[in-house]
């Protein structure tokens, strides 16, 4: 019962959206609203990296890179430029795909480490680039962001909206928007996964030997969710920065890019919902641990290393294998 | 439980006793210093002597009878020197903690990175970061401590200029505060009619700036040299400026004006000038100085309890929280509006840095002449302005 429920993809979606639902009840505090809204976010970059490394098996060391040029370049759009913001996030993710395209093209022939290696690079690359540029992205010092801005409508964290006679605070806002975003993005991703791309891919992840044999064009398929992948990190920087109201280039540098990898691999690689989780424990992970100070990094390698010894399939898929389990033999006692 | 109300009801009044305030049950509430800092990570050299001083200073003022008889709070997070999760623990501060005023941020990126949400929430900070985009454009929450690095470039090129220099060469690092400092200097040289005529800079893992110093050596017209750095990037630079045997007058950034620069730098640093906190010279401050005794009391107070050298980072914190202070007792409340006003209203605060005077238009309120002119004579500081 509760396993064809789980492997049902749409009642997933629903019962993430009634977690959505019901979690402000337990939301003690503006902050907590700030720090559910930045996991939304993250998440939902974290479902489009799953594509790529849970489905089609490829490495991506440098998805921060993608992830920081989109929020630079709503920061610069919309702050220096002064464009509105959803035409700045739409137009930088399709910048951003396309270079990830051009970039994904020849890497993709690449396989294993080298692949890996080639992404680390790119990721090196645009980091440098955003370090540099002084007179475009601020430098080291970073940039403010303008917030995010719907048909004239400014979401600020910091604002009071009425609507219908309701009254809801900025975070409230944000927290509603950014949910709505992450059920898009694992909606689409769903979807994604069970067309005949994501069988396509899937096949690539199995062998790709065997997936050219039978007609699939694996460079194809490879570099497309490559794009996918690329065109989410961008859209989520694009949203980060709007909510951050500030960036650095830490966005786009390489402890970032290994942070989305470590939420894939923890929550669990191929499971849509456990890459959520995977990122849901490593954002809140510092703040649970913040009052430890010395031994937060201590604590936090070794609730990492615990979890990859003896939850090595990720914490969901091992959570939902156990249980399940639990209710087979029950289910089997009674018959 | 029981003990904590004991506690608190001895504390309450020994304080009544002393008859410094009328205790309301709204007024034992302690005040609530928030801190983000950087005390470990890459710019823990500046983030531990800070987070030191606060807690030493916090637990002073607590034991002669707090702040408008109230307890002071010491709130700090570790932001590990990153920019995001600094403005998550000041937004945790603020919304969850509650803080009534912020001191904290030990860089620009740090700083600048909480700015935005201290401003719409409308909180006190106080920075301890030096660029001078921190409060140039004035915003109306947020002070700073440190003088800026336009000031350091000012003073350095104030000297020159006394010593009959106009055209100089300028090294400097291409992180933040290098980069940062170089802007300055070009913006400050224009303004004073000086000439920058060799303009190089290194990346911060370079070892070797032979090159560089090479080309500013060849550069015709050069007679000093400016190294505007942070880290050892600037040791490096000045050990290869006495390899090269260059003898013109050579001049740092207040960036490396501590003791672990001169002991890096070894005998090479012989000569060079630059803009430091007294802090570095106590005990050559003239005795009519008014900074001498505040600088003298912090650095043995400091080397007491920690039982480690002070450095001048930690002073940023030492004047962040007490001009916090005095800006609540001058308020009288911890209303953030008045704490605010108070503080932008602080004339003649003597601190370790300088002697402070803000207005509306300056949330700094150092000047450039806080910065002593030091000059490293024999390996050890030598005030000379």
């Amino acid at each position: 019962m509760l396993n064809t429920f789980m492997q049902s993809r749409l009642r997933g979606l629903i019962v993430l959206a009634l977690i959505l639902i019901i979690l402000p009840a337990f939301l003690g505090n503006p902050f907590h609203y700030e720090l559910v809204t930045q996991m939304a976010i993250i998440a939902a970059t974290v479902v489009g990296l799953n594509l790529l490394v849970g489905f089609a098996g490829q490495i991506s060391l440098g998805h921060a890179g993608f992830f920081g040029l989109g929020a630079y370049f709503t920061g610069i759009a919309t702050g220096t430029y002064g464009w509105p913001s959803v035409p700045a996030l739409v137009v930088g993710a399709i910048v951003v795909g396309f270079i990830a395209w051009i970039v994904g093209r020849p890497i993709l022939r690449l396989k294993g480490h080298y692949l890996s290696m080639a992404t680390l690079a790119v990721g090196f690359i645009i980091a440098i680039i955003l370090n540099n540029e002084r007179a475009l992205t601020g430098g080291p010092d970073g940039m403010p962001v303008p917030a995010f801005e719907i048909f004239g409508w400014e979401l600020s964290a910091f604002g009071r909206y009425s609507l219908f006679g309701i009254t809801i605070e900025g975070f409230q806002a944000w927290y509603i928007f950014a949910s709505v975003v992450l059920l898009v993005a694992v909606w689409f991703a769903l979807n994604l996964i069970e067309s005949p791309i994501g069988r396509a891919l899937r096949s690539v992840h199995g062998s790709e030997v065997a997936a050219s044999v039978v007609g699939v064009n694996t460079a194809k398929y490879k570099s497309l969710v490559f794009v996918i992948s690329a065109i989410y990190a961008s859209l989520m920087g694009s949203l980060y920065a709007h909510f951050q109201g500030f960036i650095t280039p830490a966005v786009a540098s390489f402890e970032f890019s290994i942070l989305f990898i470590t939420m894939v691999v923890l929550g669990g690689m191929g499971s849509t919902f456990g890459v959520i989780l995977g990122a849901v424990v490593l954002k809140l992970l510092p703040q649970v641990l913040a009052d430890f100070q010395e031994l937060e990094h201590v604590m936090f390698g070794l609730i990492l290393m615990l979890t990859m010894i003896f939850m090595p399939k990720g914490l969901l898929p091992t959570l939902t294998a156990f249980v399940s389990k639990k209710m087979r033999k029950k289910a089997g006692g009674e018959a | 439980m029981f003990k904590t109300v004991i506690r608190r009801a001895g504390k309450c009044a020994a304080v009544a006793a002393a008859g410094l305030m009328m205790m309301s049950a709204q007024a034992a509430e302690p005040i609530k210093i928030g801190s983000f800092l950087s005390v470990t990570g890459p710019a823990s050299f500046l983030g531990d002597p800070e987070l030191k001083t606060l807690e030493m200073y916090v637990e002073k003022i607590n034991e002669e009878g707090g702040v408008l008889g109230r307890q002071l709070e010491l709130i700090h997070y570790d932001d590990v020197g990153n920019a995001s999760s600094a403005r998550n623990f000041a937004s945790r501060l603020i919304r969850s903690d509650q803080v009534d005023i912020i001191v904290g941020g030990s860089t620009t990126g740090a700083t600048m990175a909480a700015v935005p949400l201290i401003e719409q929430a409308e909180v006190p900070f106080i920075s301890l970061a030096g660029a001078v985009v921190i409060t140039n454009p004035v915003k109306k929450w947020v002070f700073k401590t440190p003088q800026t690095d336009r000031m350091a470039a000012e003073r350095i090129l104030t000297d020159m200029k006394d010593r009959g220099i106009t055209k100089f060469g300028l090294i400097s690092g291409t992180g933040g505060f290098g980069s940062s400092g170089r802007t300055q200097t070009l913006e400050v040289a224009e303004a004073m009619g000086m000439e920058v005529v060799a303009d190089v800079t290194y990346s911060g893992s370079d070892t070797d700036m032979t090159a560089q110093l090479t080309n500013i050596r060849n550069t015709s017209g050069v007679e000093a040299v400016l190294n505007f750095g942070f880290g050892q990037g600037p040791a490096i630079v000045t050990r290869n400026y006495a390899q090269l045997g260059m003898e013109l007058p050579f001049y740092q950034s207040h960036g490396v004006a501590s003791d672990s620069f001169l002991e890096l730098a070894g005998s090479a640093a012989n000569g060079l000038r630059l803009p430091a906190s007294p802090l570095l010279v106590p005990d050559s401050l003239p005795d009519d100085d008014p900074q001498k005794e505040v600088v003298q009391n912090y650095k043995a107070e400091y080397e007491a309890r920690w039982d480690s050298k002070v450095s001048t980072f930690g002073a940023y914190a030492y004047d962040g929280l007490m001009l916090a202070v005095r800006a609540m007792e001058e308020a009288g409340s911890t209303d953030p509006e008045a704490v605010r006003n108070a503080l932008e209203n602080i004339q003649g605060y003597v601190g370790v840095t300088g002697v402070f005077n803000m207005s509306p238009e300056d949330h700094n309120g150092l000047d450039p002449e806080s910065f002593r002119i030091l000059e490293v004579q024999n390996g050890e500081w030598k005030l000379i302005d």
